[in-house]
């Protein structure tokens, strides 16, 4: 009696993980997106109530990771890869088409992409408290000869991906000017911080009057904390894009749940969750449905974006006239 | 005749085999992921020019800085080795405060104090004096002192503290130079090793560099390899650089054992030096009052900023602040039965690998641990013990400073009589060496208790289901723009980590008979 | 019977020879002038220190090989003879066995030697919380409970007043002599010799001299003694 009870219970038991395998969902994504504070939560709770299984994150270094890992991966899909990074995955060869209709996309700019599925994005800007500076520049051209008493800080572009938009920004600007215009705009780079967070602290601190952000960055302030004073100084030249993405792994055991997972990141559940908890604008949604506090953002005029290719060929000699420049 | 026990006769064979374990651990989580890496990624040969002037501003910044912390270290020392006042017990422990701080934390508090808004900035404004900036190579340099003079200080109150009253006596009644006769030949004994001691930690000191550096002037050799791993993902650099490292570290190393360092990072140092000499009163006040000013006041700066916090802190707090402390009790067991093997056991083996954690980059660990385990053991499910592992490995060679030179005493004073009467083994362990070392290990384990609250180690390749530990729910809140939130978290880790320094050192001293 | 055969230590510039038996039960004294090697003798037959050459034998049984623990010696140092941080009766157990286990027969032993060395009821007591005489008294009565045939004394109560030393030597002549048993003591002071010697050991000029029948030696003595003895 007692044995075929116990050899029930463990038969029960050893069918257990199997049942739940087939409908857990395991997503890689950066630390800043699953944890409470980002928008990983509401998306795991909304997700779930429409496919009935279990969405699972990993968090972590989205790419390292799964260079590291490769084909081997537990991951059915990742997402958080950040623009400047998805040559780089996709030589990986270790993505899927996404099958999703890019037609529903809202970014100002086409995107036909097959693998890599935007999600979200902004812009990059010098963000600065209205209250407190005067003479706001106007362009990237008035930054750079803006007065030497301006405190600024970026980000440093070896090591954070919005400092490496911003070197290819300036590329963009001023071409072969850039490093000349890096030599002139150092005395107001207070300092270089390894990634946006400590940057944005030294900003809250009152440490510097501008700091390398995005043009979403003063929604946060209008909408969680009803404060008015940020804002992000809109430049004449354009603002460089900043677009995230996500793509299904071709090694997923469940590519029908992948594929479900893809089709969730365009539709307007997954959409509108993401500007008040990812704090940038959504990528899939019209301007029209954007939520209060969004809509009043003051926007750039022109995009600037470049290639992936492009962008690659661009990254070490933009990264090297950078340090040549600040360094004189 | 003070003949040593041949060692023969102290049968500690068992110690000897838990040493050789323990150096090989050491040399496989230093050595061996660093060639996992290498391995992985194959060598890739040749360092630009990005890298040759990381590594010139990583060797002079890391002399500089360990020279300024042993010259300040100097007066400081000296003061405290021969005035007796209230508190001074409590005023050497907290000096060392700093050493033990979370480097994230740390920066909290410098930029409270030295920064643009810093109280120094405010303070030199009410005198008519223009601001002065930490951001810069100086930053890089004045942190490194913040956390190091503590360290230098100890090294040499110990020196000032080991020369016998009786020769103060001796001086004083010759009416011979104090200063000329016994304190010269002890700096000069003690100084250079403290020196090389310190400029090692700095060589691989990076987090701070990144805040404070103010440019890519201000590059070091474990930021480039930050870049390599987590940015560029070129482990093949990462490796290299990592190599470079070592090598940095191993010229240190021999300029160390040239110097003859004191390897002592000694705990209790309550006794004073008699001195018959008048006057110096106030010189001695003012230089105390100035360093306790210079390394506290930052402390205070993490308790104003992150006091606000406090009420709003987030519902995570608790569970991180768990995790920390079981990954920090994991690691402090670790580091103890390691580092108390290596000292047992001695020899060349155990003083390499008492040293070559200072040279390895907690992230090359990482990545090499990632590499071995990776077909072994789900990366989510080694988080939290693969953290433990690298913080007691990076916490080593202090906690084995520590002990060794107590261990040495301990044998010197009573071993021939444990080894007459048979004590071997773990019999010795038990009645002899751990009851004489309770003392130190004390101090060790509140020091890598402490250490290794504060790291945030390889989280970033191992992290698994989100649950994190307190420095990464720091990160967490700063990168979701929850500032005044994160310098809560910062203060309750600043918190935590003293109390858990504050209990080990206390527990080694309670009831430990001298 | 302890017999050194041929025996010579060398370190250094030091030199020490010696070759010669001491017979049962002897109480022996080894003087000499200090830095002489007296200690160092001692040493070599406790088996902290190997020798350069030759051997030391006990009854015919070489023990030049053997640790310090299981050779039948038992030594008090000049100090550290007790672990501070043990109870009189902890420090007491170890020397009955090395893992330090106590049950009710040793307890009842321990007892019996603290007693007979004027420790009655300070078994629970730390050495710290015993006078200088009385923890010199606890090292003796560790000696007494170990039963070597061999006792060895590095002046270990050289700290002590002269009325004390004299007292702690007669119990150790009391206590530890006698059921065979022989002691042989490192001394400075002729009269501790004169007291409780049998046989005296001369260690001068490298040499560790066969031991002498300490009554004619101390009425006549040789030249090397003479000058040591300052006569």
């Amino acid at each position: 009696m007692h044995h075929r009870l116990i050899a029930g219970l463990a038969l029960s038991l050893a069918a257990l993980p199997a049942i739940a395998q087939d409908k857990t969902l395991t997503v890689y994504a950066p630390d800043y997106f699953a944890s409470e504070w980002g928008p990983g939560p509401a998306i795991k709770q909304a997700f779930e109530a429409r496919c009935g299984c279990t969405l699972h994150y990993q968090t972590g270094d989205l790419l390292p990771r799964l260079l590291l890992e490769g084909e081997r991966t537990e991951a059915d899909v990742a997402i958080g890869f950040d623009s400047t990074e998805i040559k780089k995955a996709r030589e990986t060869g270790l993505f899927a088409p996404h099958g999703v209709d890019t037609a529903a996309l809202t970014l100002p700019i086409d995107w036909d992409d097959e693998v890599f599925l935007p999600f979200d994005w902004s812009y990059l800007a010098f963000v600065y408290d209205n209250e407190a500076l005067e003479d706001v520049p106007g362009s990237f051209a008035e930054l750079v000869a803006a007065p030497d008493d301006l405190r600024i800080a970026i980000q440093d572009p070896r090591s954070s991906v919005s400092g490496l938009s911003l070197v290819l920004w300036a590329e963009e600007v001023f071409g072969d000017e850039a490093e000349a215009k890096w030599t002139e705009l150092a005395p107001k780079i207070t300092t270089v911080t390894p990634g946006w967070s400590e940057a944005y602290g030294l900003f809250t601190e009152g440490e510097v009057d501008m700091v390398l952000s995005y043009t979403t960055s003063p929604a946060y302030h209008a909408i969680a904390e009803t404060d008015d004073t940020v804002s992000a100084a809109i430049f004449d030249e354009g603002h460089y894009m900043t677009i995230e993405l996500a793509a299904q792994l071709k090694g997923t055991d469940d590519a029908d749940l992948a594929q479900q997972f893809m089709d969730f990141v365009v539709s307007p559940d997954f959409q509108s969750l993401i500007p008040t908890s990812n704090w940038s604008y959504p990528a899939a949604l019209p301007e029209a449905e954007w939520p209060e506090g969004f809509r009043e953002l003051d926007m750039p005029e022109k995009a600037i974006w470049l290639p992936e290719d492009e962008a690659d060929a661009l990254r070490a000699p933009a990264i090297e006239a950078w340090r040549q420049g600040m360094s004189r | 005749m003070g003949a040593a026990p041949s060692a023969q006769w102290r049968g500690d064979n068992p110690t000897r085999w838990a040493g050789g374990l323990a150096a090989g651990l050491v040399l496989a989580l230093t050595l061996g992921t660093l060639g996992a890496v290498a391995w992985r990624a194959g060598f890739a040969l040749g360092l630009g020019p990005a890298d040759l002037s990381a590594i010139w501003f990583t060797t002079w910044q890391a002399a500089l800085s360990a020279a300024l912390s042993v010259a300040l270290a100097v007066p400081v020392a000296r003061a405290l080795a021969r005035r007796r006042f209230p508190g001074r017990g409590a005023l050497v422990t907290l000096l060392g405060a700093p050493f033990i701080l979370p480097v994230i934390v740390a920066v909290i508090g410098l930029i409270g104090v030295f920064g643009r808004g810093g109280i120094l900035n405010d303070a030199l404004a009410l005198v008519g004096l223009g601001p002065v900036s930490v951001y810069g190579w100086h930053g890089v340099v004045l942190a490194h002192v913040f956390f190091n003079l503590p360290l230098a200080v100890r090294l040499i109150l110990q020196g000032w503290l080991s020369i016998p009253a009786e020769r103060f006596r001796l001086a004083a009644s010759l009416g011979a130079p104090v200063g000329r006769l016994l304190e010269w030949p002890m700096l000069r004994a003690v100084a250079p090793g403290a020196f090389a001691v310190i400029f090692l930690i700095c060589l691989t000191s990076f987090a701070v560099a990144l805040t404070l550096g103010g440019g890519p002037r201000a590059t070091t050799v474990e930021l480039a390899i930050y870049q390599a791993v987590r940015f560029e993902f070129d482990l093949g650099r990462a490796a290299v650089l990592a190599m470079v490292q070592f090598g940095l570290c191993a010229a240190a190393a021999l300029m160390v054992r040239a110097a003859g360092a004191p390897d002592a990072l000694g705990a209790g140092l309550d006794r004073v030096v008699e001195r018959f000499e008048p006057g110096g009163r106030r010189r001695d006040a003012m230089v105390v009052a100035l360093a306790a000013l210079f390394l506290m006041a930052p402390l205070a700066m993490i308790v104003a900023r992150g006091a606000p916090g406090l009420l709003d802190l987030p519902a995570g707090l608790w569970g991180a602040a768990l995790r920390s402390i079981a990954v920090a009790l994991g690691a402090t067991a670790l580091t103890l039965v390691m580092a108390l093997a290596l000292a047992l056991r001695g020899g060349a083996l155990a003083r390499l690998a008492m040293l070559l954690p200072l040279a390895a980059s907690s992230l090359v660990m990482g990545t090499g641990l990632f590499v071995l385990l990776y077909p072994v053991v789900a990366p989510r499910d080694a988080a939290l013990v693969v953290t433990g592992l690298v913080n007691a490995t990076m916490a080593l060679p202090f906690a084995a400073r520590v002990l060794v030179p107590a261990l040495a005493q301990a044998e010197a004073a009573y071993g021939r009589l444990a080894t007459s009467l048979g004590l071997v083994g773990w019999a010795r362990l038990r009645w002899l060496i751990l009851p004489r070392l309770r003392r130190p290990l004390g101090f060790a384990a509140g020091l890598t208790a402490a250490l290794s609250m504060g790291d945030l180690g390889v989280i970033a390749l191992f992290a698994g289901d989100g649950e994190a530990t307190l420095p990464l729910l720091m990160v967490r809140l700063m990168s979701a723009y929850r500032m005044e939130q994160a310098a809560g978290v910062a203060l309750v880790l600043l918190a935590l980590s003293l109390a858990l320094f504050w209990i080990f050192d206390r527990g080694g001293r309670v009831d430990a008979a001298s | 019977m302890l017999r050194l055969e041929g025996l010579e230590i060398r370190q250094g510039d030091f030199e020490l020879r010696a070759d010669w038996a001491l017979p049962d039960g002897a109480v022996c004294a080894v003087m000499g002038p200090s830095g002489g090697g007296k200690s160092t003798l001692l040493a070599v037959i406790a088996g902290f220190l190997a020798p350069t050459s030759g051997r030391v034998s006990w009854n015919g049984h070489d023990l030049t090989a053997l640790p310090p623990a299981r050779r039948p010696i038992s030594i008090l140092f000049q100090d550290n003879n007790l672990f501070p941080h043990l109870t009189v009766e902890r420090n007491l157990a170890l020397g009955l066995d090395p893992r330090g286990r106590l049950d009710a027969g040793s307890r009842q032993r321990i007892a019996e030697v603290l007693d007979r060395v004027g420790l009655a009821g300070m078994g629970a007591r730390k050495p710290a919380a015993l006078s200088g005489g009385q923890q010199s008294r606890a090292a003796l009565a560790r000696a007494l409970l170990m039963d070597r045939a061999l006792v060895l004394l590095d002046e270990p109560f050289a700290a002590l007043g002269p009325g004390l030393r004299m007292e702690m030597l007669d119990l150790a002549r009391e206590v530890l002599s006698g059921e065979g048993r022989t002691l042989l003591m490192v001394s400075h002071a002729p009269e501790d010799a004169a007291r409780i010697a049998s046989h005296i050991i001369l260690v001068h000029d490298g040499v560790a001299a066969a031991p002498e029948a300490a009554g004619p030696l101390l009425a006549d003595p040789p030249q090397a003694l003479r000058s040591y003895l300052g006569r």
